[in-house]
């Protein structure tokens, strides 16, 4: 993929914290092409999070470049090219579902008329049309994080960042928003860059997985999932699906990823 | 459902202050009957009926106004230092806490003092800040007995407010934050649109607070300032007659109270419009 191409470009990425303190994340390339849907996978503590937030300019990098839309991340952010998903919903809980989805476009300046016109539309996106006046905490968990994704999505940003979103949702919810997830990506032509440790939701969601070492981090490999679009729940039951999720798995295992095994034996499980 | 809460809470309301009906007269009659001395003699000079205290309420005064009326625009006039006071040190606290809350220097400069200003006895201060303002002018006449009332009632006021914007504003949580640093937001925007909100329900808490507060701190006013037209001086006069009359004394005492709950009441109210939040997550 070319670089001219790439929605975000990361060369030579190094995150140390503190003096001399732990290496978080080390040697970093990564490429991430316009309309992608890429999830970085890894054990707890292999720094994915970390790389997230260096690409939204909330961390900063000790080494090395990135740069989101051909500019530097602090550009990029103050130019709001990105918007963000954190594995909690984090909405306000003084403002309706209305308000918070408006959040970012009130701080861009949109009008009121045209505020009110896109909150809809982004409502009718999560299918959460009639809870506008609802406040968070009046709403389930997996309806929260969708008010969460409507307001990422509501001022079009080219890029999307997604922290663990469905993390702390159960099961069912979660494969319900996932191929939620895709449709709005598939509808939005949006970039997204997604954090998980679910292997099969890596698998279901993207177009490419990431997979990292334990800490420091680093790219192990790169998985190019090549099932077709769009995708339904039926895809979780194709054999290439299952495929490609021992394929990753067997990458984590290469790293020498433990912790990741007590994830494969729920997810075992439950399969 | 809400209406049998409302049932609910207006059935204990009036159970406790039954129970306290009894304990008062049971005490007394108990302590009459038996004579018992200790902890104090009770006769009706120590502890009047109480329902003789509310009758006392139709008996005239030496002002010729009956006592309830006399107590009525005494409770007004110090009702209205306090809540003028309540409003100015809730502004001056919420401005304290917030400059305080962004300037960490002047924190650690400036709390040791703010800290400093409570300690000092509210009766040690009040005739000096009485004294000073009565010796300012403005435009050509000393300001209105009111006005030195109400500065000691927001002085007692604005050190909750402080404490509590200050913790508040730290309150906000931090992925919120993040969420408005990837907006770009400055600064004031992120004081208007997240920490003020996040800081709401401990704000209030101090409000509350401070409201009972600012009514006490109007009464020690008035004393302290020989300023008669309010609660402060019903209770200096009427305890200059106890021996007399000690059912004007608990009269006033009654009033103190119902403006002081009454002040609560419209921080509570004021609070269940301003503050949305998850019934388990007000402070």
């Amino acid at each position: 993929m070319s670089a001219d191409g790439s929605v975000v470009s990361i060369r030579g990425l190094t995150k140390v914290f503190g003096k001399g303190g732990v290496t978080a994340l080390q040697d970093i390339d990564l490429e991430v092409g316009r309309g992608e849907f890429v999830s970085l996978i890894g054990p707890s503590g292999c720094g994915k999070s970390t790389l997230l937030r260096i690409v939204g300019d909330i961390v900063e990098p000790s080494e090395g470049d990135v740069t989101v839309n051909g500019k530097p991340a602090r550009k990029a952010r103050l130019d709001r090219d990105y918007g963000i998903v954190f594995q909690a919903p984090v909405l306000y809980d003084w403002r309706t579902v209305a308000k918070n989805i408006a959040l970012p476009l009130e701080m861009l300046g949109w009008d009121r008329a045209k505020r009110a016109e896109r909150v809809r539309d982004m409502l009718e996106l999560v299918e959460l049309t009639g809870f506008e006046r609802y406040h968070p905490w009046q709403l389930s968990g997996g309806m929260q994080q969708r008010v969460s994704i409507a307001r990422a999505f509501s001022f079009s940003p080219a890029l999307l960042l997604m922290d663990e979103p469905f993390g702390a949702l159960d099961e069912m919810t979660r494969e319900r928003l996932n191929i939620e997830l895709l449709r709005i990506w598939a509808e939005t032509g949006s970039t997204v860059i997604f954090v998980t440790h679910s292997i099969s939701e890596a698998v279901f969601l993207s177009t490419r997985v990431v997979v990292m070492s334990p800490r420091p981090g680093r790219v192990a490999s790169v998985v190019p999932v090549d099932l077709p679009q769009p995708r339904t729940a039926a895809t979780r039951e194709e054999p290439r699906f299952f495929e490609l999720v021992t394929e990753v798995r067997e990458s984590l295992h290469a790293t020498g990823a433990d912790e990741v095994e007590e994830t494969l034996a729920t997810e075992d499980e439950i399969a | 459902m809400a209406v049998r809460n409302v049932r609910r809470r207006i059935a204990v309301f009036v159970l406790v202050l039954g129970g306290l009906w009894a304990i008062w007269e049971g005490y007394k009659w108990l302590w009459e009957r038996t004579g018992w001395t200790r902890p104090f003699r009770v006769d009706d000079l120590t502890l009047p009926h109480l329902h003789a205290i509310v009758l006392q309420l139709r008996e005239p005064t030496s002002t010729g106004d009956d006592l309830w009326l006399y107590l009525l625009h005494s409770a007004l006039f110090t009702a209205r230092a306090a809540s003028i006071g309540f409003l100015f040190g809730a502004l001056v606290g919420f401005a304290l806490g917030v400059v305080l809350a962004h300037f960490d220097v002047l924190r650690r400069g400036v709390m040791p003092y703010v800290v400093a200003s409570q300690t000092i006895p509210i009766l040690a201060l009040a005739p000096i800040v009485v004294r000073g303002l009565g010796s300012v002018t403005i435009g050509g006449a000393p300001p209105p007995d009111w006005v030195r009332v109400a500065v000691i009632a927001a002085y007692l006021t604005f050190f909750p407010v402080t404490v509590n914007t200050l913790r508040g504003l730290r309150s906000a949580d931090p992925w919120a934050l993040e969420l408005m640093h990837s907006y770009a937001a400055r600064g004031w925007t992120i004081l208007w649109k997240l920490r003020v909100p996040s800081a709401l329900p401990y704000i209030f808490t101090a409000l509350k607070i401070a409201a009972t507060a600012s009514v006490v701190g109007a009464i020690i006013g008035e004393q302290t300032a020989s300023i008669s037209n309010g609660l402060g001086g019903a209770i200096l006069n009427f305890n200059q007659y106890y021996v007399l009359e000690p059912k004007n004394l608990w009269a006033t005492n009654l009033y103190a109270a119902l403006v002081g709950i009454g002040f609560f009441l419209v921080v509570l109210l004021a609070e269940k419009l301003v503050v949305h939040r998850a019934p388990e997550r007000l402070v």
